[in-house]
């Protein structure tokens, strides 16, 4: 494989201008890893853009509509950021396969917007070579712009596109400076250069010597250093400053999202539990109306109440990464997590699980490297979620008296041990994990600091509203899906019209077939049929057992605790604990590593894994307690 | 691991890898130790044979370090720092940290 794979263009006439009078329908969005690719995209599409994966891989297909001033829209792909064409890694094969129109789900492009940090031309034009070659009509978009100029930076922009044979643009995709020229472009109303002959690029060395002397005949002077960048990176990356802001931002992004977030979600499941109420005070009450409050509107609004949370943890991830601080943080937690095999960047991930995996799942997208994100998922579950504290803080009392040697710390101890239980296997999962199916080799380990820049309202804010379309969707589907199945389950066979007592139920059924699977583990028929209906999140097996007890978990808590000892011994109890400290019951969870995986085989492991774990810990637990 | 550099070095410069700048130091690259494909990763973050690559501020502990190389920061670890040769002046005064 040629090194810039320069040889299919290396012929005269490599650019192609765009005839105006044949529109184009699809254009792409190339550009190196930190050059305001995604931010120029932002700015061209606005709202109406959408997020998928390319089918059948993990990378992410960002495709926008944008109506150009004439009037017609054209459909913009953002293609992952490359640093060269040459396909090695799978992003690099996404964007090279869909440049050559290899992709049978997406459309060639018909025109390039090839996007390059006009800070550091020397490096970015490297890219140029090969995606001129490509023969497709392409525009040279230098960004920040801003920058190049406030540095004192220069560049001729017309001798620049004279030697590329391609139109160039000096803009500044966050501030809207040239997007103009953009729009000249895809109009086909921009000056064709005459085009030039690309010579052929073997290697890197040659690339990259090539980009040299078209930049100096440009008369292209790099700006001098940011400033700011180097007075901060002397606090933040600070022997010992550094790693006590680390702490502070970790500490506030905790506090915030799960101590802060915790109230906002408990109001929402207050919401929904008094409109399920009030609704329910005025419907007829028939079957459908237990479908639809009962079912739907508590089982989706199980979901919808992390919402918050969740928005929280990404406005937080959004202004990290948009700062340049996220690649701080990793530099500052590289070594710790380098200890398990990972790397700095799983860090802020495996951090967010403590309040949803959801989410912490959603944001491993910032780790470049698949293996690295592959195993920060697999463990990410395993870190104490919000949803098993209230299982946990119903179980521990009814159980574990605070007296003996701890005192009144003996119920905090226990939940400080399975916090503790949990981080230790995401740990020794990583360990294994990162030794075997997903060793790294001998990939280096590459972080690019970018510049300090402050994040804009207008990308935090199309990333907020991305990650709660992807949530929400969710909760629209496979969990609206779960939660009908469970109700149906809970209220078949009717008996004269009316749902069943739960024992007679198919759920009790289910209940009653698995308790031989469960008896080893000390749970009898009544808690499996918890560990059924928690299947579709963990809480929610406090509400079936007081449906199991006729009683509210809420105001009596402590009759409910006290019936429990019916159902568990003090080993069973543990056995309950130590199951669901390990166990994936989440579908949510299936769901979102499904979807960020690209595939079964993943979710299916990792449910497979934490299953068998759950039932050997609470198998141990139970025969070593009884 | 510091060694005289052999004939096509210049007399006063001695070979050394990346692990051994401290902060603040630049050198020349002189050849990336690695495998084909994580060699061409470096290079086309312009780690390239010839090219001036300074020392720059690290996590605690000196692991990984961040270094300026044609224009960008990039950090690496030490296990792959130690595999970029690179040469350097060698300093007449004793090197202070």
């Amino acid at each position: 494989m040629s090194a810039c794979h320069g040889c299919d263009g290396c012929s005269p006439g490599g650019v192609v201008e765009i005839p105006a009078s044949v529109p184009v329908k699809t254009v792409a969005v190339v550009g190196p890893p930190n050059s305001g690719k995604t931010t120029l995209f932002n700015r061209l599409t606005g709202l109406r853009q959408k997020v998928a994966n390319f089918p059948g891989v993990t990378v992410e297909q960002h495709t926008g509509v944008m109506e150009l001033p004439d009037g017609r829209t054209l459909s913009l792909i953002d293609l992952p950021g490359i640093y060269s064409l040459a396909p090695r890694s799978e992003d690099e094969q996404v964007a090279y396969d869909v440049l050559h129109g290899r992709r049978s789900d997406t459309a060639k492009p018909e025109a390039v917007l090839l996007v390059l940090d006009s800070t550091n031309l020397g490096r970015h034009l490297m890219l140029a070579a090969p995606i001129l070659a490509l023969g497709v009509p392409t525009l040279i978009i230098l960004n920040m712009a801003d920058d190049l100029r406030n540095r004192g930076g220069h560049l001729d922009l017309s001798e620049l596109s004279t030697q590329l044979g391609a139109p160039v643009a000096l803009v500044s995709a966050r501030s809207g400076d040239g997007i103009s020229r953009v729009l000249d472009f895809l109009t086909g109303t921009m000056a064709k250069p005459k085009p030039t002959e690309l010579p052929v690029l073997q290697d890197v060395p040659k690339c990259r010597e090539w980009a040299g002397a078209v930049g100096s005949r440009a008369a292209y002077r790099a700006p001098i250093p940011p400033k700011w960048t180097h007075r901060l990176d002397r606090v933040f990356l600070h022997p010992v400053a550094g790693p006590l802001i680390f702490l502070a931002v970790v500490a506030s992004v905790f506090e915030t999202i799960f101590i802060a977030g915790g109230p906002v979600t408990d109001w929402m499941q207050g919401l929904f539990d008094n409109s399920g109420n009030w609704l329910s005070a005025r419907l007829p009450q028939s079957i459908l109306t237990s479908l639809l409050l009962d079912g739907v509107w508590r089982g989706v609004g199980s979901v919808v109440k992390f919402l918050p949370q969740v928005l929280l943890l990404f406005l937080f991830i959004g202004i990290l990464e948009d700062s340049g601080y996220l690649a701080r943080a990793a530099l500052i937690a590289d070594r710790t997590m380098a200890r398990v095999g990972l790397q700095g960047k799983s860090f802020i991930p495996l951090l967010s699980a403590y309040a949803c995996a959801v989410p912490a799942i959603m944001a491993t997208r910032t780790i470049e490297n698949k293996r690295d994100r592959t195993a920060t998922i697999l463990i990410a579950p395993f870190m104490t979620c919000s949803a098993r504290f209230p299982v946990y803080t119903l179980i521990i009392p009814a159980f574990l008296p605070n007296r003996g040697l701890l005192g009144p710390f003996t119920q905090a101890a226990a939940l400080l041990g399975l916090y503790v239980l949990g981080f230790v296997v995401a740990i020794a999962t990583a360990r294994i994990l990162k030794s075997s199916i997903l060793k790294s080799g001998r990939a280096p380990f590459l972080l690019e600091m970018p510049a300090y820049r402050w994040p804009t309202v207008q990308s935090l804010s199309l990333r907020l509203l991305d990650r709660s379309k992807v949530f929400l969707r969710r909760a629209g589907t496979v969990i609206l899906l779960a939660v009908v199945v469970l109700w149906v389950a809970a209220h078949v066979p009717t008996q004269g019209g009316h749902a069943p007592k739960i024992e007679a139920s198919l759920a009790g059924t289910m209940g009653r077939t698995i308790e031989p699977v469960i008896k080893p583990l000390g749970f009898n028929w009544r808690i499996g049929i918890g560990l059924i209906t928690s299947l579709v999140a963990r809480e929610t097996i406090i509400a079936t057992m007081g449906t199991i007890y006729g009683m509210d978990p809420e105001s009596q808590r402590m009759d409910m605790q006290k019936a429990l000892h019916n159902d568990l011994s003090p080993g069973g109890a543990v056995a309950l604990l130590i199951f669901f400290a390990f166990a994936m019951q989440c579908f949510s969870t299936v769901a979102v590593v499904r979807r960020e995986t690209g595939g079964w085989k993943w979710p299916a492991l990792q449910f497979a894994y934490m299953g068998a774990l759950a039932y050997a810990g609470a198998f141990i637990a139970f025969h070593a307690i009884g | 691991m510091l060694q005289l550099s052999g004939n096509n070095a210049p007399a006063e410069a001695v070979l050394t890898t990346l692990v051994d700048l401290h902060k603040g130091d630049a050198g020349i690259l002189d050849r990336i130790d690695l495998p084909g494909d994580d060699a061409r990763r470096l290079m086309e973050l312009g780690f390239l044979p010839g090219a001036r690559v300074t020392a720059g501020l690290s996590a605690p502990g000196g692991d990984p370090r961040v270094f300026q190389v044609d224009g960008s920061e990039i950090a690496l670890r030490r296990e792959t720092a130690r595999k970029l040769k690179v040469r350097v002046e060698r300093r007449k005064s004793p090197r202070t940290k």
